[in-house]
């Protein structure tokens, strides 16, 4: 087994408050990890202290074998590229589609552009009439599945997904998650994602943990989860409240 | 008052672009009482821009028609826009699809709730204060103090959602557009905020309309669904009838869902014919 992301005892503190209290986390490569748990738990902080975006403030993170310090290079990103929750916040939105998509190859200076644009806006279902859209010109789901694009244009071998899938319909998402995990196939990624929704979940991971309050609450196998063999509360509450909305 | 709170008939929302006229909305046509009305689609259909176009919202470049949009009687596209203002965030309030882009960046949260509440009532800095960290807490965010002094780009996905949402909530509306109100939430803190405006419906009469990709939360939340596609309405339904629900892009979303314990991979997927664009 070759590990691909190791978290040890990882610590966030923004002014004065504790985002991540020691959170710990391994992943083998080629795995597919998922992340649930309440809202402001610090999952986001979590995938951003991986890509050097959070502060650590104690803990070490390995990714492939090496012990990251404070900054990353170019190589980092060329490796591990990240979809962030919010599709907005995320693609400038007075740039086309098309220079979102060539910035990442410029950068990393990829010949062929043109090939690997059209491929990537073909595989997340954007036909070529959205190539020189500007981003505030799309809806939320055609957003984010142009962040998607720009994460696997670089080939990275991980990908960290922040709720990538919450701004499309059931439709559309099928399409997105049927992809992710095909490419996760072909080209053996690593994930490491997070959704509030645990039949995605349950779905896309082998493992997941469940968090509350910048800690870990419990981790499972997605098996467990599906069985309902969870050992704490907090989790049963996420499995009931996943049923739908009873009016009292 | 009449029962029939928003009439909208024959929308249509033009975008020019580089390359041609979108055509994001076309022919829309549902009214609304007090009541949760649904609203789900395809990603793109025109479900935000219906909203924004009733609250008055539409990118200026875009073209808007419509045979009849009606809000208590009141022609929306014939009234002036100091009187569209005055509806707006009075009496009509729309949680914008992405909270943290329609914050205020430089302003912290609590000011701006404070400033929404101080806008609409005469109240001191005080009470004002206080009222905003109690809505802050109804809408479950932990250590409301903590939240109140921070910046959007500051708070988690979910707590800026709930903020737009506390913000909202402060104006007391008649109508109220949700745009995917409860998409960064977990499960168990979606179903608090589903509480606050089931009660707003249900005690002060307020019309919801609800925009969800949550086929689970709309079927089980909302009174009637109407489902998009390319702009149109293909299918107006009962919520509680969803399952049995006629037109093949809205039978072919409900079976796409991934669900816990029925493995299937890959998801089957939509085969979209050309003529449910038509
Ligand atoms: N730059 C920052 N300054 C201050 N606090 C921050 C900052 N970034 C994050 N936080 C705090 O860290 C906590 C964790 O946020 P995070 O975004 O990781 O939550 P999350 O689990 O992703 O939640 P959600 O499901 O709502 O997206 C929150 O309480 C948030 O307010
Ligand atoms: N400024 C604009 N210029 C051109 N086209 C636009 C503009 N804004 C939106 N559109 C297009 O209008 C259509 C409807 O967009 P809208 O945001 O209403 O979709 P939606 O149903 O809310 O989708 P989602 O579920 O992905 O949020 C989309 O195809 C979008 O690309
Ligand atoms: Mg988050
Ligand atoms: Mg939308």
């Amino acid at each position: 087994m070759t590990v691909s992301i190791t978290v040890e005892g990882l610590e966030v503190v923004f002014d004065r408050f504790r985002a991540l209290k020691g959170v710990s986390l391994e992943l083998r490569e080629g795995e597919s990890y998922g992340l649930v748990g309440e809202s402001g738990s610090g999952k986001s902080t979590l995938l951003r202290a991986i890509t050097g975006l959070a502060p650590a403030s104690s803990g070490t993170i390995t990714v492939n074998g090496k012990t990251l310090g404070k900054t990353r290079d170019k190589a980092f990103y060329r490796e591990v590229q990240m979809v962030f929750q919010d599709p907005y916040g995320s693609l400038h939105p007075r740039q086309t589609v098309d220079r979102l998509l060539q910035e990442p190859l410029a950068i990393h200076g990829i010949a062929e552009g043109e090939k690997r644009i059209e491929r990537a806006l073909d595989e997340v279902g954007l036909g070529k009439g959205f190539r020189f859209r500007y981003a505030h010109q799309l809806s939320g789901g055609q957003r984010q599945r142009v962040a998607i694009a720009r994460a696997l244009i670089l080939e990275p071998s991980i990908l960290l997904l922040d709720e990538p899938t919450s701004a499309l319909d059931a439709s559309v998402q099928a399409e997105v998650l049927n992809l992710l995990e095909e490419v996760r196939r072909r080209r053996k990624l690593t994930f490491l994602m997070v959704s509030h929704d645990l039949a995605i979940i349950t779905h896309m991971c082998e493992r997941l943990m469940v968090m509350q309050n910048g800690e870990a609450v419990e981790t499972l196998t997605a098996s467990q989860l599906i069985g309902h063999r969870v050992s704490e509360d907090y989790t049963r509450n996420l499995l009931r409240a996943s049923e739908g909305f009873v009016r009292v | 008052m009449s029962d029939t709170l928003l009439d909208v008939d024959d929308l249509r929302i033009t975008f020019p672009t580089r390359t041609g006229l979108v055509q994001a909305v076309r022919g829309v046509s549902f009214s609304l009482g007090r009541e949760r009305l649904g609203i789900v689609g395809e990603s793109g259909s025109g479900k935000s821009q219906t909203g924004r176009a009733i609250m008055g919202l539409t990118p200026p470049q875009a073209e808007v028609s419509a045979k009849k949009l009606a809000f208590d009687g009141m022609d929306l596209l014939s009234i002036s826009p100091r009187e569209r203002r005055a509806l707006r965030g009075n009496r009509i309030a729309m949680i914008l699809q992405d909270p943290k882009y329609s914050l205020d960046p430089v302003m912290t949260i609590g000011r701006q709730i404070v400033e929404t509440l101080r806008t609409h009532e005469k109240v001191g800095k005080t009470e004002a204060r206080e009222r905003a960290l109690a809505m802050l807490q109804a809408v479950q965010i932990r250590d409301p103090a903590r939240v109140f002094d921070l910046y959007p780009h500051e708070v988690s996905g979910g707590m800026g959602q709930r903020a737009m949402i506390a913000m909202m909530l402060v104006t007391g509306p008649e109508l109220m557009i949700a745009d995917e109100p409860t998409s960064a939430l977990d499960v168990t803190v979606q179903l608090d905020v589903l509480n606050i405006l089931d009660k707003l419906v249900a005690e002060r009469g307020m019309g919801l309309i609800f925009i969800s990709h949550d086929l689970r939360l709309v079927s089980s939340f909302c009174d009637r669904v109407v489902v998009m596609y390319a702009g149109k309405v293909v299918e107006q339904i009962k919520a509680s009838e969803l399952r049995d629900a006629q037109h093949p892009y809205t039978r072919g979303l409900l079976n796409c869902m991934p669900k816990i314990g029925f493995e299937r991979h890959p998801l089957p997927v939509l085969d979209r014919k050309p003529e449910w664009a038509a």
